[in-house]
């Protein structure tokens, strides 16, 4: 089988194989990488570099053979993304989002964590009924949920006289209040899990330690869970800001294109109409930069909550 | 003697019915909880086996009324069958590629040692970060015009071939395996290949059935990048045919409501019931270490 057994049978480590030095000891994990190796140059890294580039080009579509000249035109792309009102617009809006669902994710998921890490009876049915919606495809809900949001739809007739008017999905001031709550709800599962996790790593002798010290339920929540979960609730947040920095398909289907009067659009959907249906991929990909570096200054505020103080 | 019995008595029974009451309000809060997440789900399969689904509470627990005309409606302006198959087909096409190059790649990162590893390993966390989106534009004009993959599979399949989560998963099940089982069969002669296809391999099949469940609803629930490179009708996936229905066709047809939701649930239950059926494959150490790696 192996033309080393000889000189080296059991440490692969100290084998002198030929290619030994260049690619480490072990030259066949370089090969079983390279598959993955070559799908992330190829997807991630090479697009990354390309959409940069673009961004401070005067960049258009062209017939596949057709060789053509991009001039490189500076930061004139990023001026006309910020001076455009659409785009004020959907920063703004997207901010409208975060403040609503990143501080609703991470408090609703902690505390149902919590809630499903006490208990043992009928835990996993909890579970299930708690992820089902992450799983399942946003076109989907939101099919279901542009029906019970609708004007005539089941919210408006419980609410009666109080139901909004103009309703939910058309009413300016809500239409991002209501994605926002949507996205709440659809992936809440997922970082119910991430917490349980978390939860399942913390010693039950602190909370009996926090008990004994006559800490009631609240304060076992605020003084062992919290602090408890640190590093995990820094990943909620930034996964949270992340997920909603992208939103697309729930404006483009949920308020039919970012309405009303582009009161729900976002970065993403103007990347899209920009960038795809008006063609002009040069402004698309530097609003996409700009997107990518507040969701990294926001990332980098959320990840200092992992600190310790 | 008897007083201290009673009084450790008492004050145990107190905290017991006290620990009892507090238990029944947690049940009580995360059933409450619980339905206003399945809620959605019953609302779109009684609507769509309902002639005419309406808002009214009552008829979220309709007596009679049931058809199957929503499911012909849909089926009519969108061939649920051949959008059901575009579905598989990239879903299929993403799975092969993570359960053979992905499996590698976590062999490869846990168990052998080579140069490059961590730096790979690295540039994995740091992918996790970048959204799709911004990669959208250039792959856009990378997949449909340099490789001309546009309506096509292949086209499709290609962002998402290997599922970053599921090389984090692969590889931390292959960590939890023990040092001592492949110095054995090293000793015994087994070349490194054959140590990881007859070893270790069929030591994670739980990771494998973890790593299909997660991979699964990626490419069966993507909406915009088969949205972006289909033009063709008869390639695109049903959440894009059911997407295009929602937005364009449904504003024209008079009760549109059932067709919808016949469409939704027809996405929906195959994913519902593979987690419903699966979901001790689906915990939540697994999902954490697919995050963090």
């Amino acid at each position: 089988m192996t033309t080393t057994t000889h000189d080296a049978p059991v440490r692969p480590r100290r084998s002198r194989r030929p290619l030994g030095g260049v690619l480490g000891s072990q030259p066949l994990g370089v090969l079983l990488a390279l598959p993955y190796v070559l799908f992330l140059a190829t997807v991630m890294a090479w697009p990354l570099i390309r959409a940069v580039w673009i961004s401070f080009q005067d960049y258009f579509f062209t017939a596949p053979t057709a060789v053509v000249e991009h001039p490189f035109v500076g930061f004139e792309n990023y001026i006309s993304a910020i001076t455009d009102p659409q785009v004020q617009q959907s920063f703004k809006n997207i901010a409208v989002f975060l403040v609503i669902n990143v501080p609703l994710t991470a408090i609703l998921s902690l505390v149902l964590a919590s809630a499903l890490n006490r208990i043992v009876r009928f835990a996993s049915a909890f579970r299930v009924a708690f992820y089902i919606p992450y799983v399942t495809a946003s076109v989907s809900l939101i099919g279901v949920w542009m029906l019970l949001f609708s004007r005539n739809g089941l919210v408006n007739t419980i609410l009666g006289p109080l139901a909004p008017d103009p309703s939910w999905l058309v009413n300016s001031a809500l239409a991002m209040p209501s994605i926002a709550l949507y996205v709440t709800w659809k992936q809440l599962g997922f970082y119910i899990l991430l917490y349980l996790a978390a939860l399942q790593g913390i010693p039950k002798e602190l909370y009996e330690s926090a008990a004994m010290d006559g800490a009631g339920v609240v304060g076992r929540f605020r003084n062992v869970t919290v602090p408890g979960v640190r590093s995990v609730t820094a990943l909620v947040l930034i996964l949270a800001i992340i997920t909603g920095a992208n939103l697309f398909t729930e404006p483009y289907l949920l308020t039919n294109g970012g309405g009303p009067d582009g009161a729900s659009a976002t970065p993403v959907l103007l990347i899209y109409q920009k960038g795809i249906q008006q063609t002009n991929p040069d402004v698309a990909s530097a609003i996409g930069v700009l997107l990518v570096i507040g969701i990294g200054v926001l990332s980098m505020l959320a990840a200092r909550t992992g600190k310790e103080n | 003697m008897a007083s201290r019995t009673r009084t450790k008595g008492s004050v145990g029974s107190a905290s017991h019915s006290g620990t009892r009451r507090s238990l029944l309000v947690l049940y009580a809060v995360l059933t409450l909880c619980a339905l206003a997440f399945i809620f959605p789900f019953w609302f779109m399969a009684v609507g769509a086996f309902q002639s005419s689904p309406t808002s009214s509470p009552t008829d979220l627990f309709p007596t009679g009324g049931w058809t199957l005309q929503n499911f012909t409606d849909i089926n009519a302006r969108l061939h649920l069958i051949r959008s059901l198959v575009n579905s598989m087909v990239f879903t299929l096409g993403v799975l092969a590629g993570t359960l053979t190059f992905g499996l590698a790649a976590g062999y490869s990162l846990s168990r052998l040692q080579w140069r490059g590893r961590g730096a790979l390993f690295a540039i994995m966390l740091g992918v996790q970060a970048i959204p799709f989106q911004l990669l959208m534009i250039p792959l856009y004009v990378q997949v449909t015009r340099t490789y001309g993959l546009g309506d096509s599979y292949l086209g499709m399949i290609l962002p998402f071939l290997i599922n970053t989560t599921a090389v984090f998963i692969f590889r931390q099940f292959f960590l939890s395996l023990p040092e001592s089982l492949f110095e054995a069969a090293r000793i015994d002669g087994a070349s490194e290949l054959r140590i990881m296809t007859s070893i270790a391999v069929p030591l994670v099949k739980p990771a494998i059935a973890t790593v299909a469940l997660i991979t699964f609803i990626g490419p069966w629930n993507e909406f915009l990048w088969p949205f972006l490179i289909t033009k063709n009708a008869e390639l695109q996936p049903l959440a894009v045919a059911l997407a295009n229905y929602i937005s364009n066709v449904s504003q024209t047809a008079t009760n549109p409501n059932g067709a919808i939701l016949a469409g939704a649930a027809t996405l929906a239950f195959p994913v519902v019931l593979l987690f419903v059926f699966f979901q001790r494959y689906f915990e939540a150490s697994d999902i954490s270490s697919g995050v963090k790696g």
